[in-house]
């Protein structure tokens, strides 16, 4: 009885550890990404200031309120704009970053091709 | 004329990037929020500084009366400079004004109060800054102008007489 009882015990623990790790690697995967706006060039996971610490448990709360990780970052940068973000999305702000690379890419390709590709 | 197009093009391109990080390099790497917002006054739970009640943002603020809610706290050495302004403010009796005391000692915050005067219509405590973030806040000291319900303008750092005349030009 005592055996069945560990095992019971064992395997009822066994979730909510699962679950508490889960709640943890969600919580840095986010902290890692909001920027720590009075210690710039940190994130707030790295940072140990007030205002980052604050964050850290208000992230906490909404993880447990059962908000996903994208409204978590709306909810954070219809308070202080995407600046807080370390990896915006595209808007009309940022989107000559996304496109640039592809657009010179693309470019470079056509020149290779043009050069070289096509005198073989 | 096909030779000549490598080296201007070269020079175009290192031209063009000097121009670009020369300008960078003037500019401030020091981020700044949009003072002048328009937004929504954040609900939130919070408690009274003296009587301990709890009271729900939502429905505090009436929208036929003007407030500033200003974040203070006895550690936040700025906010001893500005405390003469908001007594100040308080006089004119046009606008009413909530402290939100930010991550403080409330024994201290008291005597911060007791010794240099209350300003506040009523306080508001945040214990672990919390409802700060809710406000979009930086830090100590912040205040916000709320004019019909809604967030029109707030002052990051300590207010001065320039703020001050423009809190007065707006509650005119």
């Amino acid at each position: 009885m005592k055996f069945l009882n560990i095992i019971l015990i064992v395997f009822l623990f066994f979730p909510v550890c699962y679950s508490k790790a889960e709640e943890q690697d969600k919580r840095n995967k986010i902290t890692k990404n909001l920027r720590c706006l009075v210690c710039q060039g940190q994130s707030v996971y790295d940072s140990d200031s007030e205002f980052a610490n604050s964050l850290k448990i208000l992230v906490d709360e909404k993880i447990k309120e059962g908000f996903s990780e994208k409204q978590i970052y709306d909810y954070f940068k219809e308070k202080y704009g995407d600046w807080i973000l370390y990896d915006p999305g595209i808007n009309k702000n940022t989107y000559v970053l996304w496109l640039l690379p592809l657009l010179i890419f693309l470019i470079g390709g056509a020149i290779i091709y043009k050069k070289f590709i096509k005198k073989i | 004329m096909k030779k000549k197009i490598l080296p201007i093009s070269i020079i175009l391109i290192f031209g063009l990037i000097f121009i670009v990080f020369y300008k960078g390099l003037q500019d401030s790497n020091i981020y700044t929020p949009d003072a002048n917002i328009k937004n929504d006054i954040p609900i939130f739970n919070t408690k009274d500084f003296y009587s301990d009640e709890t009271i729900n943002s939502f429905g505090f603020f009436k929208v036929d009366k003007n407030y500033l809610l200003n974040i203070w706290s006895s550690w936040c050495v700025p906010c001893r400079q500005e405390h003469k302004f908001l007594m100040v403010l308080n006089e004119e009796n046009k606008i009413n004004l909530i402290g939100l005391n930010y991550k403080d000692n409330k024994k201290k915050a008291k005597k911060f109060l007791d010794e240099l005067g209350n300003p506040y219509n009523k306080v508001f405590v945040d214990l672990d800054g919390t409802i700060a973030i809710e406000w979009g806040a930086y830090g100590v000291p912040e205040s916000y102008l709320i004019l019909n319900n809604k967030i029109v303008k707030k002052y990051i750092g300590p207010l001065n007489q320039k703020s001050i005349d423009e809190i007065k030009l707006f509650i005119k």
